[in-house]
């Protein structure tokens, strides 16, 4: 009886914090001169209103469902891993690198695809490796080594697209050359939707929901992350867990890059990760690291993503505006979090 | 401990939200309606109003809604603003209207496409798409393979163009329209040659490719030819120097930071800096230094006015006059006769102002003295004329021959130009 009541307290203070974050986007539309309502309305639109739509939002959630499912690895093991921008990019770029290498030559191009993507994830998690490395070897707090491998693996695309790789005779900010239609990754007719490729992200976060939940190995891991100096005393080697969740996580994030190549974008752009990694920690911590919810919110982030493209064509609104609903959603949440707290321990 | 933890999460939701803000799009102010460019003698026109009592009283016909994709800030005074002027010249010369989105690139809209945000022009109701950049190159053929009833244009780009290099046959429904700002340039440069009293005239260059390599090389054509023959200095003493800051306006931490690069310049004795990005770093570092008692001056570009940003020190603009191509083409789509094309106009020399008919020109700026607006007007008069300044005997920036004696480049040989001319000093090719 107790725990139910707890529960709808908890709802409660859930729903308080939508209504909260809701109040506060609102604020802001309002002082950009627009009725807030209409607003909404243009966001459902641009994100729901077509058939297209809805197939642009679901190419989107792919990433950020991969992204956030492998962070909740890291956090797990008490881990800040925001170098995950930086993987996803490692990820495009070994793809990009092997369907390069490979495009003239006589394999298969299904097989070639297959390599490329698991190029694609091993890049994501070395360079996640990296950032592990810096941190339990070389004392670098993983969030400013991350943050600085995000801004060498940024730069490393601009030099790629625009030295190596470039197109033939020109450099241009659209990308390298775009592969031929052999090496994408098949879609569905009339859409940019690849069926593959949402299934890779459904397994990927059905696979961490049970890594996390149901092994011994995710049990650890947790211990790791809760009392590392604990764990180690029960014989868990804490340092070698936090360097395989970083893999773990970077391969993810790398799957997410090397998608973001064989099926949206058949090329390497600059900015090819489209913030899905930062937006991955938003989520995150706006779930609690609790993967069952991780589906769901991101499918929420992304569409608020797409559909806020509406918002300059219909009414002149910056589409930034999507940001500022996401940052205050998850500051609500957080705030709210904290309110309980003390309101409960009273 | 808790309150620890909720210090951390917040310190950390700080710093996302800050790389995100960092990485989102800046605050377009609320759209005001631009200035009208000067057109006095056509009021914006509603639907045809039943003009004369006789008819019949028409219900005003829908307006034709046409979609602009841009790909950068619709008010940045530079190539953006050029386009949506011109949109709003179609707005103004038939019964139509523009949906736009701007700052449509990699850095500002992540996770999009050009061709995606056209479609969600079209489900607001546009029937014709209009991409605005280069490097929507690719994801306008996406477009175009998706929609191949949809009318389009790629504003300078050449996949429709038969002679030239990446024509796809297969593209229908597909126009290209580029201005020859070859000539705009080469006024320009003659302008900045008459006006440095240095002898060192800058160019802030965007990224490399084609079409800016040869705008450039146009630049140096135009000033070599007034420093020689109207000032009658040995083009030996004339220095022409391009920095390309990597993309056609800054992003901080991907470009080269273009006021750094303006200061460069004026610090390294280069008295007049000429623009070739989207935005108007030159216009306002050369006003600063100016203000602190330096002599030197600035040539914007794209848009006819972009003196405006700082014309004391504004020699005059090349601008580009979008216009009269999408008011065509909108018109020959609704009459038919719309079918793939490649275009590439220059000036109407009977009078290169002409808003109706001419599609390059260059408004002078009160920086540019009396006498050198005259031989300014001399020199178009002269381009008006005949005089072709891309002919031999002219070599490449590594020596090696580009133009033999006599020899007269094809359209081919400019579009495609491989490097930069020979005594313009800079890179030609990304390295």
């Amino acid at each position: 009886m107790q725990h139910n009541e707890k529960r709808w307290q908890n709802l409660g203070f859930q729903l308080g914090a939508v209504v909260l974050a809701l109040l506060l986007t609102s604020l802001v539309i309002l002082a950009a001169g627009a009725p807030p309502l209409d607003a909404y309305k243009q966001l459902l639109k641009g994100a729901f209103g077509t058939k297209m739509n809805v197939a642009d939002t679901v190419v989107a959630w792919v990433p950020l469902l991969l992204a956030t499912s492998g962070l909740l690895v890291t956090f797990a093991a008490g881990l800040w891993n925001i170098g995950v921008e930086g993987q996803i990019i490692l990820g495009s770029i070994f793809t990009t690198g092997v369907l390069k290498l490979l495009q003239d030559s006589p394999l298969p191009p299904a097989f070639i695809i297959v390599l490329a993507v698991l190029g694609g994830m091993l890049g994501g998690g070395l360079w996640a490796v990296l950032a592990g490395v810096l941190k339990t070897f070389g004392g670098v707090n993983e969030i400013f080594g991350g943050l600085g491998l995000n801004f060498i693996a940024t730069s490393m695309t601009i030099w790629l697209i625009f030295g190596p790789w470039k197109r033939p005779g020109v450099g241009s900010m659209s990308g390298t050359e775009p592969f031929p239609e052999s090496l994408w990754l098949p879609t569905l007719p009339g859409l940019r939707l690849s069926i593959w490729a949402v299934m890779l992200g459904i397994i990927a976060l059905v696979v961490i929901y049970f890594l996390l939940q149901g092994t011994y190995f995710g049990l650890k891991l947790k211990a790791v992350g809760n009392n590392p100096r604990a764990a180690f005393l029960l014989g868990i080697p804490t340092w070698q867990y936090m360097l395989l969740s970083f893999f773990l996580c970077g391969l993810f994030a790398g799957l997410a890059g090397s998608l973001q190549v064989v099926a949206v974008y058949h090329r390497l752009i600059p900015s090819i990760s489209s913030g899905y990694g930062y937006l991955g920690l938003m989520v995150a911590m706006l779930i609690n690291y609790q993967a069952f919810w991780v589906a769901p919110v991101a499918f929420f982030f992304v569409a608020l993503n797409i559909g806020s493209i509406q918002l300059p064509i219909a009414l002149k609104l910056d589409s930034s505006l999507s940001g500022v609903i996401q940052g205050s959603l998850v500051l609500a949440v957080l705030v709210v979090e904290g309110i309980r707290h003390r309101l409960l321990r009273k | 401990m808790k309150s620890k933890l909720v210090w951390q999460l917040f310190a950390l939701v700080m710093i996302v939200s800050l790389a995100l803000a960092a990485c989102a799009p800046a605050a377009t102010p609320a759209p005001e309606q631009p200035a009208q460019p000067a057109e006095p003698t056509k009021a914006p026109e509603q639907p045809a109003q039943p003009a004369e009592p006789t008819k019949a009283p028409e219900q005003p016909a829908e307006p034709f809604v046409f979609g602009m994709v841009m790909v950068g800030p619709y008010n940045d005074n530079g190539w953006n603003t050029a386009h949506y002027v011109a949109g709003q010249y179609v707005e103004r010369k038939m019964n139509a209207k523009m949906l736009y989105i701007d700052k449509v690139n990699p850095a500002d809209r992540p996770g999009t496409t050009p061709a995606q945000i056209a479609e969600q022009l079209l489900s607001q109701g546009a029937k014709f798409i209009i991409f605005n950049s280069d490097d929507m190159k690719d994801s306008s053929v996406d477009f175009n393979k998706a929609h191949p009833d949809v009318p389009m244009i790629h504003a300078s780009g050449d996949y429709a163009w038969k002679e030239g290099k990446v024509y796809k046959p297969e593209l229908k429904n597909y126009v290209n329209v580029m201005g020859r700002m070859e000539y705009g340039k080469m006024i320009a440069g003659c302008a900045a040659a008459l006006t440095t009293q240095t002898g060192k005239i800058g160019y802030l260059g965007p990224l490399i490719n084609d079409e800016t390599r040869r705008l450039v090389a146009s630049a140096y054509l135009g000033a070599k030819y007034c420093w020689t023959n109207y000032l009658g200095k040995d083009p030996k003493d004339l220095q022409f120097k391009v920095t390309w800051i990597g993309f056609w306006f800054n992003i901080p931490g991907v470009t080269s930071d273009p006021t750094q690069v303006a200061n460069d310049f004026f610090n390294s004795g280069y008295d007049v800096l000429m623009s070739g990005i989207d935005t108007p770093e030159a216009q306002t570092e050369a006003k600063k230094q100016a203000d602190a008692g330096k002599k030197v001056w600035a040539v914007p570009y794209d848009y006819e006015k972009a003196c405006d940003v700082a014309p004391s020190i504004c020699v005059g603009v090349p601008y580009f006059n979008w216009g009269p191509f999408y008011l065509r083409w909108i018109q020959a789509y609704l009459d038919g006769k719309y079918e793939s094309a490649f275009e590439w106009y220059g000036p109407d020399w009977k009078d290169i102002n002409n808003p109706d008919t001419s599609y390059v020109s260059f408004v002078k700026g009160p920086a540019l003295s009396e006498e050198n607006s005259k031989l300014v007007d001399k020199f178009i008069g002269e381009l008006g004329g005949g005089l072709n300044l891309w002919k031999g005997p002219l070599n490449l920036q590594d020596g090696t021959q580009y133009l033999k004696d006599g020899e007269e480049a094809t359209d081919q040989q400019i579009w495609y130009l491989p490097q930069l001319l020979e005594g313009i000093e800079g890179q030609s090719v990304q390295q």
